[in-house]
């Protein structure tokens, strides 16, 4: 059970990428972004691909982030200069990421049409058996690779916070915030609300490969599957997260609410599996559950809404 | 309008028709010429669907237009984007929920209108003098606001958010104010003390303003030229001596005159 736990955890510091990635699309602009599910396996090929060209991990994962800014690039040049509409623009760009995959993935092997790539051969080319070797060496032995991955989860979820936290802050990111609330206002501020669509998808693609670079070193393989239904669990991260913060004002708490939600999300998942329900059935779980969690938020937003109209009124009448 | 200068404002042959070749076709500004010299407070009135708000909205560029030229202080600004426009336009709306973003603080807020017509670089969004600035400028509003600089806008009222919306559009001096029935959704006396914070803004920044207003005795009371529009067209332009002069008996009348038809709105006569 133990064992269970921990692995849970970690996973779930991996997915919590994913999630804030899902979060810049889905929360920051209200867009419900379908390029996730092709974006993660992207993140994940390009590393395993990279691994294989015997190129250094770290560089892998950082190249997998810009493969996913790539994509994000795309599906927001498509839904802004193209007008086509968010939910198809996300599909569009996921159902080509399946094919350019394939080919990524095949471009390692030298076979065309390879649809996985197992890191098994090269167990000691990813970041977590070279960290623990290293960690191995300076301090004399003793870190397990639970105890590194859980430690790399940490790090890399506080490295992204603390981006998102500074780069939401700036006068880029601020026009970013205030395209996804009230476009028309940006416009007349002198904001190109195309251009601060095209950086948030950019930037929120790129994380979710990232969190599928992570991934495929984690498990050490990367499969052209394995990105089915992530958005969904992405999003069940977030209502996680806000649920359980749901009184935060302040934008760090928010993210890590998120990260905390995906480590939930993953250790409800492998209480679920150690309880005996086949793996199969997890999808439709997660389903239900955030459609139950969708559902609870729009009804508990229509009992806020109007106990915030009469507070509303009342200013009005003290103050003008 | 002295000779040397610019006009701050220029239409010439404006023209844009709606939905075009098809039975909803509708020709919304037939050929508008109009120059507005500098600090010129212009109100324009007029029946439904006479173009008013659609000579704001082409003059802002929310959508292009079919035939014309449009120059703000000697520039065309005619194939220019709405949010390339933005850096010689201040523009308040008439619903208040368009003017701000609901979701965010009212300096974040101000801090984007400070930018306005900028590159959006990644400096920090908001200087601690910039937070200073915003305090005291809030304040000269009168609404209290200056104590609640980190609320978020959505909580704000109507008129408090238009109020906001105004300096916001004025906090970068614009070369042109556009207010398009900015007060038409706030009751009687919220829309007067609006009113009164866009006279003494327009009046403390020297601004050259449009103001669309269904309120004829707002529009006569407010301002130094009045224009009138019917059918797409500028049907009565009144400035000086005369425009004050006017009572709302004497724009009925001009308005049946020359429009040839009644200006049977109620809203206008009682608004």
């Amino acid at each position: 059970m133990g064992n269970i736990l921990l692995s849970g955890l970690t996973q779930g510091l991996i997915w919590a990428i994913l999630a804030l990635g899902v979060y810049l699309s889905f929360r920051v602009l209200d867009f419900a972004d379908l390029t996730c599910e092709g974006c993660i396996t992207l993140g994940a090929s390009v590393t395993a691909c990279l691994i294989y060209k015997s190129v250094n991990p770290f560089l892998a994962i950082f190249i997998a982030f810009l493969a996913g800014c790539v994509a994000g690039l795309v599906t927001g040049v498509l839904h802004t200069k193209l007008k086509i509409p968010p939910i198809l623009a996300g599909i569009l760009t996921m159902i080509s990421l399946y094919s350019i995959n394939i080919h990524i993935m095949s471009f390692a092997t030298g076979t065309s049409g390879t649809a996985n790539l197992s890191l098994l051969k090269f167990n000691n080319g990813t970041i977590y058996s070279k960290i623990r070797t290293l960690l191995n060496s300076l301090f004399d032995g003793g870190f397990t690779k639970t105890a590194v991955s859980i430690g790399v989860g940490i790090v890399s979820c506080l490295l992204v916070i603390g981006a998102l936290y500074w780069f939401f802050g700036t006068e880029l990111g601020s026009a970013i915030r205030a395209t996804g609330n009230n476009e028309k206002m940006c416009r007349a501020q002198g904001i190109d609300t195309d251009f601060t669509k095209i950086v948030d998808l950019a930037l929120s693609n790129g994380l979710i490969a990232l969190s599928g670079a992570f991934l495929c070193q984690y498990q050490g393989y990367s499969d052209v599957n394995m990105g089915i239904g992530s958005i969904v669990i992405g999003l069940a991260s977030i209502i996680i997260g806000e649920a359980i913060f749901s009184r935060t004002k302040s934008f760090f708490l928010t993210l890590a609410g998120i990260v905390v939600g995906a480590i939930v999300y993953r250790l409800v998942v492998a209480i679920v599996i150690w309880s005996g329900m086949p793996t199969t059935d997890l999808k439709i779980m997660t389903a239900i559950v955030v459609v139950i969690a969708l559902v609870l938020t729009n009804a508990l937003n229509k009992i806020k809404k109007t106990s915030g109209k009469k507070s509303d009124k009342k200013g009005e009448t003290e103050n003008v | 309008m002295s000779e040397a200068q610019n006009p701050m404002l220029s239409l010439k042959g404006v023209r844009k028709v709606f939905f075009p070749g098809t039975v909803n076709e509708k020709i919304a500004l037939a050929g508008v010429d109009l120059d507005l010299a500098p600090g010129d407070f212009v109100t324009i009135i007029g029946g439904n669907g006479a173009g008013k708000s659609t000579m704001l909205n082409a003059t802002a560029g929310v959508w292009p237009i079919d035939e014309g030229t449009i120059y703000v202080d000697g520039i065309n600004i005619t194939k220019l984007s709405e949010y390339k426009r933005a850096k010689y336009i201040g523009r308040v709306f008439q619903d208040p929920v368009t003017g701000t973003a609901g979701n965010m603080q009212i300096e974040e807020n101000l801090a984007l209108a400070a930018r306005r017509g900028e590159r959006r670089t990644l400096r920090w969004a908001i200087s601690s003098k910039e937070r200073n600035q915003f305090r005291e400028l809030v304040a000269t509003l009168g609404l209290g606001l200056e104590n609640r600089m980190t609320t978020k806008v959505g909580l704000l009222s109507g008129g408090q958010r238009q109020a906001l919306t105004l300096l916001m559009a004025t906090l970068k001096q614009p070369k042109l104010l556009l207010l398009d029935e900015h007060t038409a959704a706030l009751d009687p006396k919220t829309a007067a003390k609006v009113l009164e914070i866009s006279d003494s803004l327009i009046e403390k920044n020297k601004l050259t303003a449009l103001m669309v207003t269904h309120n004829m005795k707002d529009a006569i009371t407010h301002g130094n030229r009045l224009i009138m529009m019917h059918e797409g067209r500028i049907i009565f332009d009144v400035a000086g001596e005369e425009k004050k002069k006017l009572t709302v008996e004497m724009l009925m009348e001009k308005f049946s005159q020359t429009s040839g038809t009644d200006f049977a709105n109620d809203r206008a006569l009682l608004g």
